[in-house]
């Protein structure tokens, strides 16, 4: 199987005045296309940062990560910006879903960024598949959270990406909710094939994965 | 950038203003009223160079017209006499009328008339008929002012010197009069024959000379006129064609235009910190988006692309408003100016005025918005995971501070391009870029001071509204710089309307003379004093005044000057009649600058000693030391300059360019004035009526009356200054109700979460009028001290007056200001105050 994600000697180091602090410390790992996997750890550990890195959010302060056989280290903002257009899809604790936007065009930004036409439809198809077909037209204001989380949902699969990446995706969810949206993440996953790259401390949804690394103290324990 | 891309930031842009459509609005309205003032002034800049061009003919009433103070002889007259058939002559003086039947009189332009003038436009007259018929006999067309002044009707009768006229008929405008000067120097028109009758042309007295040509088509005048210019400044006289009235009445109003434009600039510029804040704010808030777009793909300048639209867009819509609003007051500004102009104006739509207000608040809104823009550019998409407002800092980033420096260069080009004078252009940018300084420092030392000196022991409520000022994501400084910059120029604006007036006021006051009597020929000197002290009226100043010409300056005549162009001297300073007096100390109203004062003169000392105004020193570029022979008459006077004198024209004092020293012009041909106070109306009128009786060629200034009329013009250009300012006070509010709107986003969180905390909503009412009065306050009072400054400095060097401003308006505007702010905000607020908290909570977008 080919690798899709590729982090050799990874480590970020942030400096105030004269203090420097390690956040991620020598990360190696690969991710072959198509499975799944979560980084696991406790609060502090580094996994958002982590998480950052690996989707090209930010830059590694050593080492070299590669993703969809592009290296990321030498990309400008910009070209990291398309990567992440082409490749990536993103599903955040707190939902991230544009206020202005109704539920539909949350879902048609990614698919009108690469300048694709005829969108609306796959867009309330996604829609349908998670559920708010009849809620396209709400504003996220007007959506419960677990509702704004499928529509969110929907915005990272729009794009029919590489990989997804979801940072503690079920944070600010009930356990009933959650569930559900565990299960619609899994299933739309299962079906586009798409990488899974999930965050979180909730070793029950880790167990989900095919694949568990531990991080504790910018370094990886597994 | 492909067409899709485009038309997605479009889109994008559209989308994104959805829910901040009314607070996008309200970042425009701080403009509307900067652009809508300027595009009423440019309009009206067009509308009157178009009413000029059109009526300039009229404005001269011919094709040519020639000007002379002093009788035309000589060369001179053949000159005249020669350039044409059709021509009319005017002389005109000033001297006393008298009214026959009211009794009154009162200083007029008397314009005895030979010929058809005008050649173009005509005088407007009741009866129509009248211009015609006063030429007729001896009849005269009196001003319409005069007329209602002294109760007179068509067929009374006026005395003019020895000459008694019928009215012809009343007199409402004449060939490039103006409300104004008719206020100020009422025109009386008499057939030319009738002057010498009159008796009023004597030795000294003060007569200009005018011809007026008419022309057949096929000629140049402009040619013509810059063929005969050499011979024309030969014989001394000055000359008008349709072409140089049209350049020079363009001209005044140009910088009247420009003066109005500056004030409406400010206006405009004080929007544009309302919009500039609102931006960094707006920005601010849209961080996460900003964010989340770019971990979707969006790339940085895409992301700035989306919010520059937003910019421009509401940059058009309040261009546009103002433009409909400016050219709607357009429509007003003639009522408002119509006594300054010697014109008809009518008010078409200006499409360039439209075009150049659209141009600059579009650019302008551009400008002030770039910066809190550009960082945008910055937002890094790691913001979705943790949010961190560095981003948003932007000190080290270069292109904002090349942008600071396009803002600065983009005011100092505006002001250049309506002052026309660096310097003044450097100081006006210079004084705002201050102001700015001073404020955002004080804002800043504020905040350092509360950190610093926090009052511990202090109730909650009270810590709670103070350290709001310095807590993160404050507006301490964008709040105190917009309205401490609005009260100041508000300030300033009341502050140098005062100065002005209190000069006005000053010289009215007291025991100051309040009628003047000149043109007192030496023998009837000894009467008019026992005149007025037979009718109790006290003279304060009696002084002699001989009329000269200068002939000889470091030993060069006018000849020599002529066609020299390396001389330092104009060969204007010998056409004119020089009105000098001698005495042997200087008056209260002169001071020595330069040189030694020689109060006497004795034959032996050689040259005559003389003293010389400075700035008419200056003009004339005569040096201490340099020898000026005058004449006398006749008799040839050989002076050399010994001292300068500054001299406060502001004073009721006869002043004077030149001084001779006693015991020199106490035996020449010498005329008189006199200064009295004249304690009530009553008694100036009898005094002034048995003056006029026994003496008809002496003239009189009443000074009351002058003060009226004085009060007249300052009423008039004060509503036009007031006018305009009203633009900025008008957007400082707006800005001041923008700034709090927006400020109100950030509170609604904290004060929600207080709530929820359990605080009551008369303690969070007090937490927030608290803040406010303390942002209000310290706004107010930095402003109020930087107008003071400002008025002050503008008191000492420019009006050269004394600055006392008034401590009661002062505390009124520091509690309005204050108050306001409060008021504002707790309007603002009050969503905050009666709604549930969970429910807010909810909206937070």
């Amino acid at each position: 199987m080919d690798t899709i994600l590729d982090l050799q000697q990874v480590s970020k180091i942030y400096k105030s005045g004269d203090r420097s602090l390690t956040v991620l410390d020598n990360i190696n790992f690969s991710i072959t296309a198509g499975s799944t996997m979560s980084i696991v750890g406790p609060s502090g550990s580094g996994k958002t940062t982590l998480l950052g890195l690996c989707a090209g959010l930010d830059r590694a302060t050593s080492g070299n990560v590669e993703l969809h056989g592009t290296r990321l280290n030498g990309l400008s903002e910009d070209q990291l910006a398309a990567v992440r257009n082409q490749y990536v899809g993103f599903i955040f604790q707190n939902f991230q879903l544009l206020p202005t936007l109704t539920a539909l065009e949350n879902v048609m930004v990614p698919l009108e960024l690469r300048g694709e036409k005829n969108i609306k439809p796959r867009a309330l198809d996604l829609l349908d598949k998670v559920g708010l077909g009849e809620r396209s037209h709400h504003y996220p204001t007007q959506l419960s959270g677990g509702e704004q989380q499928r529509v969110s949902l929907a915005r990272a699969f729009s794009n029919k990406p590489q990989i997804l990446f979801a940072d503690e995706p079920t944070g600010n969810l009930d356990a009933e909710t959650s569930e559900k949206v565990v299960k619609l993440l899994f299933d739309l996953n299962k079906e586009a094939g798409t990488t899974l790259v999930l965050v979180t401390h909730d070793l029950e949804l880790a167990a989900k994965t095919q694949r568990i690394i531990r991080i504790k103290g910018g370094k990886l324990v597994e | 950038m492909n067409n899709i891309n485009f038309r997605w930031l479009l889109q994008m842009a559209w989308r994104d203003s959805r829910k901040n459509r009314s607070r996008l609005f309200l970042f425009v309205s701080s403009i509307i009223l900067g652009i809508a003032a300027l595009v009423a002034i440019y309009s009206l800049g067009d509308n009157l160079r178009l009413n000029i061009d059109n009526q300039a003919a009229t404005l001269i009433g011919a094709d040519l017209a020639l000007y002379s103070g002093k009788p035309v002889e000589g060369k001179a007259k053949a000159l005249v006499d020669s350039l044409g058939k059709i021509r009319s002559e005017e002389r005109s003086f000033a001297s006393m009328v008298y009214f026959a039947k009211s009794g009154g009189n009162r200083l007029a332009q008397v314009k005895a008339l030979d010929g058809d003038f005008p050649y173009y436009g005509k005088f407007e007259t009741i009866p129509v008929s009248a211009e015609k018929t006063f030429r007729n006999g001896q009849q005269a067309l009196v001003d319409q002012t005069l007329m209602l002044q002294y109760q007179a009707k068509v067929g009374d009768s006026i005395k003019i010197g020895n000459v008694t006229f019928a009215i012809a008929g009343i007199l409402e405008k004449a060939p490039g009069s103006t409300g104004l000067t008719s206020t100020v120097a009422p025109s009386v028109y008499i057939p030319m024959r009738y002057l010498t009758q009159t008796g009023l042309m004597q030795k000294g007295s003060r007569v200009a000379y005018r011809y007026y040509y008419l022309f057949p088509k096929t000629t140049d005048v402009e040619k013509l006129a810059k063929r005969l210019e050499p011979r024309f400044e030969a014989g001394d006289l000055d000359y008008k064609t349709i072409q140089s009235q049209k350049e020079d009445t363009g001209r005044s109003f140009r910088d009247l235009t420009r003066f109005l434009a500056l004030v409406g600039f400010v206006a405009l510029l004080l929007g544009c910190i309302g919009v500039a804040s609102a931006i960094h704010i707006y920005i601010r808030e849209k961080l996460n988006s900003i964010a989340i777009l770019r971990c979707l793909g969006v790339k940085a300048s895409q992301a700035f692309l989306i919010y520059l639209i937003q910019i421009v867009g509401i940059g058009v819509i309040g261009s546009v408003l103002g433009a409909i609003l400016g050219t709607t007051i357009q429509q007003f500004l003639p009522i408002v100016i119509k006594d300054f102009l010697p014109f008809e104006l009518t008010t078409d739509i200006s499409w360039l005025a439209i075009g150049q207000g659209l141009a600059i608040g579009v650019l302008i809104s551009i400008l002030f918005a770039l910066p809190p823009l550009v960082s945008i550019r910055k937002v890094s998409p790691l913001n979705v995971l943790r949010v961190s407002l560095d981003s948003l800092k932007n000190d080290r980033d270069p292109l904002t501070w090349l942008l600071y420096g396009l803002i600065v260069l983009f005011v100092f080009g505006f002001s250049f391009l309506q002052m026309r004078t660096w310097i003044e252009a450097l100081i006006f940018t210079a004084s705002i870029l201050a102001s700015f300084v001073i404020l955002y420092a004080t804002a800043s030392l504020l905040m350092w001071l509360v950190r610093k000196f926090f009052p511990t022991s202090w109730s909650y409520l009270w810590r709670q509204g103070l350290a709001n000022l310095y807590r993160p994501n404050n507006q301490t400084a964008i709040l105190v710089v917009s309205i401490g910059l609005g009260t100041a120029l508000v300030c300033t604006l009341f502050f140098v309307q005062t100065i002005l007036l209190d000069r006005v006021k000053l010289s009215s006051s007291g025991n100051q003379p309040n009628i003047v009597l000149f043109d007192i020929q030496e023998s009837q000197k000894e009467a008019v004093l026992a005149l007025a002290k037979a009718q109790h009226v006290p003279v304060n100043q009696n002084v002699a005044i001989v009329n000269m010409r200068l002939e000889e300056v470091n030993g060069k005549t006018a000849a020599d000057f002529e066609g020299d162009t390396t001389a330092e001297q104009s060969r204007r300073i010998f056409g004119r009649e020089y009105r000098v007096t001698f005495r042997d100390s200087l008056s209260s109203s002169e001071k020595l600058t330069k040189g030694q004062w020689k109060g006497t003169y004795k034959p032996a000392d050689g040259l005559i000693p003389i003293s010389l105004e400075e700035g008419f020193a200056d003009r004339s570029r005569i040096k201490l030391g340099d020898t000026l022979v005058f004449n006398v008459q006749g008799t040839m006077m050989n002076t050399t300059v010994t001292s300068f004198r500054e001299v406060n024209w502001g004073e009721v004092q006869t002043n004077f360019l030149v001084i001779f020293p006693t015991g020199v012009l106490e035996e020449a041909p010498q005329f008189h004035v006199m200064l009295t106070h004249v304690p009530d109306p009553q008694t100036s009128a009898v005094f002034q009526r048995a003056i006029v009786r026994q003496f008809p060629n002496i003239s009189i200034i009443d000074l009351a009356l002058v003060l009226r009329v004085l009060d007249d013009i300052f009423n008039k250009i004060g509503f036009v200054i007031r006018f305009m300012a009203g633009f900025s006070i008008l957007t400082g509010l707006i800005v001041l109700i923008a700034s709090v709107l927006i400020s109100k986003y950030q509170r609604l969180q904290e004060s929600v979460l207080l709530r929820t905390l359990g605080a009551s909503r008369k303690q969070i009412f007090a937490i927030t009028a608290l803040e406010y009065f303390f942002l209000g306050a310290l706004a107010a009072l930095t402003g109020i001290l930087l107008s003071l400054a400002g008025s002050w400095l503008l008191a000492k060097f420019s009006f050269e007056a004394e600055f006392r401003p008034e401590v009661l308006p002062v505390i009124v505007i520091f509690l309005f200001v204050s108050m306001m702010t409060v008021f504002i905000g707790l309007i603002n607020s009050r969503g905050i105050l009666y709604r549930p908290p969970l429910e807010v909570l909810r909206q937070d977008v």
